[in-house]
């Protein structure tokens, strides 16, 4: 710390900051602080012309370290970090000090106090670069290969994208086919595609690569490693064969499960009431006539929102609370499908809202010109499926008729199942995958970050994320692509150097730090100069600091976040100005 | 100003330890927003809150402040899942450290503070300058 040079450089911000913060007085007692070479003020620190003479002054006065006191971090740390790095000393030897959002402009009447308080902000941000340590980013060699684990649609197309990059593909899946849950939909939205069709031209074009493995009937039961160089192991499901790969990213496409009504849950179980997949699967028999168990079928009820949407209940403790987004059109275009087998038999839907969106509104109103009959339930209220003396009748409230109960004899009801996560245990435990309030896979944020993960390198995508048409399984699982090659195709990834570091002087290996991180292997016992000590692994370690207070030794600490850094900075904040 | 504040050398000394993907944020935008609280209000910004030694509460106490404001993430935090706990286990510890020492365990507050929680940071800080002032 003794003989660092620092430089502090104060921002008017137009007169943003000095309207209402005395400047001058600012630099002149800040100037005075051990380790401050110097000490000048901007009227725009961003500006061009002011940064060129900030790389001037830095090399002029040999600064060894540089604050600079203006906006908030969310600015501009980036910009002045890179000028930093362009004057030649070390980007994380610069600490950016908001004095306008967190001073002049929360205390524009009292110009004194404001000017107090931005002294003792400089001199904390002077003292954490006088503590603080030139950082390399850690660079890591990329390996040009990428893992997709589901052969679904959303992990076939992934593929297949990643391959028209040049990036090897090992494509695991757990079935002994490909193609997910799609080809036993027949006819598909939107525009009645068989489902089996698609799957069979991807498959033949992701045959005609060299550059994708396929493995069906295999799963993943191993990952080691980090972002860019991730050692995994394949195993046959039958156990008799393990392959170990190494690859770069991975992408998730496990997909979901259709939802499955408990014995009783809208008479699921009695015969005549059937899931939209079951009767997805009667469907393309059928010619003519509808047949349901040798009988022919003249009136469908259809029950929307089955499994989704739910409310919390004491017999239902973990509802499904999402709306499962497919299945209001899907049981739009089953009608269709079902009135081009038979024109003349009866339809009716009873739904809670009608969320056929986007171009999908026309199969909607397809459907009412065919005949097809839609009532709204109130959301209090689902119907109530019976049978008095053997026969199906389904009674419900129609809203737009002023809540007034109807009853509606019925050859088939169908209830329109919502999408439920799939239970894929062994891979959450392997991948250390996050999942997220609805039990699918989460992403690190829904618009801004929506294919990642916590665990750098490890992409989501499909319908494993959450409920999903085909259409929108594949955009996710091509921005999943983009995000995978995009880190592969440059060749290394750099790591924020913010980690954890244990000072082994102190450390006397009580296993506390391990305990508090949830990310797997950041943490290793090692043995170094004749004693154990917690050494955190860089390229794992997150720097989310959840080790440092649990040591009681102080002997772990966040780089650019130091016990010391934080100790000294709040020394700056209180010390008496003179 | 219509009335006169006590100067902010009275005024008691709050050090807030604020997360810089979830708080900060939200204590900038009361500043975007001009809303005012007390100068003697300093921030000190980490990763997570989940992350702030106990140590350091003592510490700052010693050091001079009147108060410690830990600004929890409130479930959001990308860091650790678990945060929210995580801090609480830590304000317990630090107020168990405070209580050993004689000292108020009330100086220690800690509230889930959001990116847009501009409004609810301020009136905090209005609240635990009161209390503190009645300690
Ligand atoms: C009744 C019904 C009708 C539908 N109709 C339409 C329609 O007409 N149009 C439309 O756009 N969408 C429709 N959908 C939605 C469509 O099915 C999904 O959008 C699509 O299947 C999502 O594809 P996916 O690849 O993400 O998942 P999936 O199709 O579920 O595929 C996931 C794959 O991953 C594999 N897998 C899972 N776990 C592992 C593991 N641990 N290791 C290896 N492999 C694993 C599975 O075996 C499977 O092959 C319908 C859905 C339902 C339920
Ligand atoms: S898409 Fe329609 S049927 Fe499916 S959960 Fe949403 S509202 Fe209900
Ligand atoms: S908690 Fe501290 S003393 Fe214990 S192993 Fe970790 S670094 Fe070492
Ligand atoms: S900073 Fe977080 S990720 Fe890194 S070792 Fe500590 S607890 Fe683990």
């Amino acid at each position: 710390m003794i003989g660092k040079r620092i430089g502090a450089f104060l921002c008017h911000c137009g007169g943003n900051i000095s309207d209402y913060v005395d400047e001058e007085k600012v630099r002149a007692a800040v100037e005075k602080e051990s380790g401050v070479a110097v000490a000048k003020t901007f009227l725009f620190a961003c500006s061009e012309a002011s940064q060129e003479e900030m790389i001037r002054t830095i090399r002029e006065e040999k600064l060894d370290g540089i604050v600079i006191a203006s906006c908030s971090p969310k600015l501009h740390l980036d910009t002045f970090r890179a000028m930093a790095r362009r004057s030649g000393i070390n980007r994380y030897m610069y600490t950016q000090v908001n004095v306008r959002e967190q001073c002049s402009w929360a205390h524009r009447h009292e110009r004194e106090e404001a000017t107090e308080k931005a002294i003792r902000l400089v001199r904390a941000g002077v003292a954490h670069s006088r503590l603080g340590v030139p950082l390399t980013d850690l660079r890591i060699e990329t390996t040009p290969a990428a893992l997709v684990v589901g052969a679904g649609v959303a992990g076939m197309r992934a593929a297949l994208a990643l391959s028209d990059m040049g990036i090897a593909v090992y494509l695991v899946e757990q079935a002994a086919r490909v193609g997910g849950r799609v080809p036993a939909w027949g006819k598909m939205f939107p525009n009645d595609r068989e489902g089996a069709e698609i799957v069979d031209t991807l498959l033949q074009a992701i045959r005609r690569r060299e550059n994708i493995t396929l493995f069906t009937g295999a799963e993943v039961v191993e990952k080691r490693g980090s972002v860019g160089d991730f050692s995994v192991k394949v195993r046959a499901a039958d156990g008799t064969e393990e392959i170990a790969l190494r690859v770069g990213a991975i992408v998730v496409a496990t997909g979901f499960d259709p939802y499955l009504p408990a014995a009783g849950e809208f008479g699921y179980g009695a015969p005549g009431v059937v899931t939209l997949p079951e009767f997805r699967e009667l469907l393309p028999a059928a010619e003519g006539k509808l047949r349901y168990r040798d009988r022919e079928v003249r009136n469908i009820v259809y029950i929307y929102c089955v499994g989704s949407r739910q409310a919390a209940a004491k017999e239902n403790p973990r509802p499904n609370l999402y709306c499962s987004r497919y299945c209001c059109t899907a049981a739009v275009h089953t009608a269709l499908l079902a009135a081009g087998v038979d024109a003349g038999v009866n339809q009716y839907h009873l739904y809670r809202d009608m969320r056929t969106y986007g171009k999908n509104e026309i199969l909607f109103e397809e459907a009412g010109r065919k005949g097809s009959v839609f009532l709204r339930y109130p959301d209090d209220a689902p119907p109530v499926v019976e049978r008095p003396g053997g026969e199906l009748l389904v009674r419900v409230r129609d809203v737009l008729l002023g809540g007034e109960e109807i009853g509606i004899p019925a050859d088939l009801v169908v209830l329109v199942t919502g999408m439920a996560p799939r239970e894929n245990a062994n891979l959450v435990n392997v991948l250390k995958l996050p999942v997220g309030a609805g039990g699918f896979f989460n992403e690190i944020h829904p618009k801004l970050r929506p294919v990642e993960t916590m665990i750098d390198g490890v992409f989501i995508s499909g319908a494993a994320q959450g409920p999903k048409t085909l259409a929108e399984s594949v955009a996710s699982s091509l921005a999943a692509v983009s995000k995978g090659a995009a880190l592969l195709l440059k060749g290394y990834v750099d790591l924020s150097p913010l980690v954890a570091k244990v000072d082994t002087e102190a450390c006397a290996w009580c296993g506390e730090c391990g305990n508090a991180c949830p990310y797997d292997g950041a943490v290793e016992r090692v043995r170094q100069g004749g004693k154990e000590v917690a050494y955190v692994h860089p390229a794992l370690c997150k720097g989310c600091g959840g080790c440092v207070p649990v040591c009681p030794a102080e002997a772990v600490g966040l780089e650019g976040y130091t016990n010391d850094q934080v100790k000294a900075m709040i020394d700056a904040l209180v010390r008496e100005i003179v | 100003m219509a009335k006169a504040a006590p100067s902010a050398g009275n005024r008691p000394k709050i050090l807030v330890f604020s997360t810089n993907t979830i708080s900060d944020p939200g204590i900038d935008l009361a500043g975007s927003q001009h809303m005012s609280y007390s100068p003697s209000v300093k921030v000190i910004s980490v990763p997570c809150s989940g992350g702030i030694h106990p140590n350091w509460v003592l510490y700052a106490l010693e050091a001079g402040f009147d108060g410690v404001f830990i600004a929890a993430d409130g479930g959001d935090c990308a860091c650790l899942p678990d945060c929210t706990a995580r801090t609480a286990r830590i304000v317990e510890r630090a107020q168990g450290l405070l209580k050993e020492r004689g000292s108020d365990p009330r100086r220690v507050k800690m509230a889930a503070i959001c990116s847009v929680c501009s409004e609810p940071f301020v009136s905090h800080m209005r609240q635990f300058t009161e209390a503190l002032s009645k300690l």
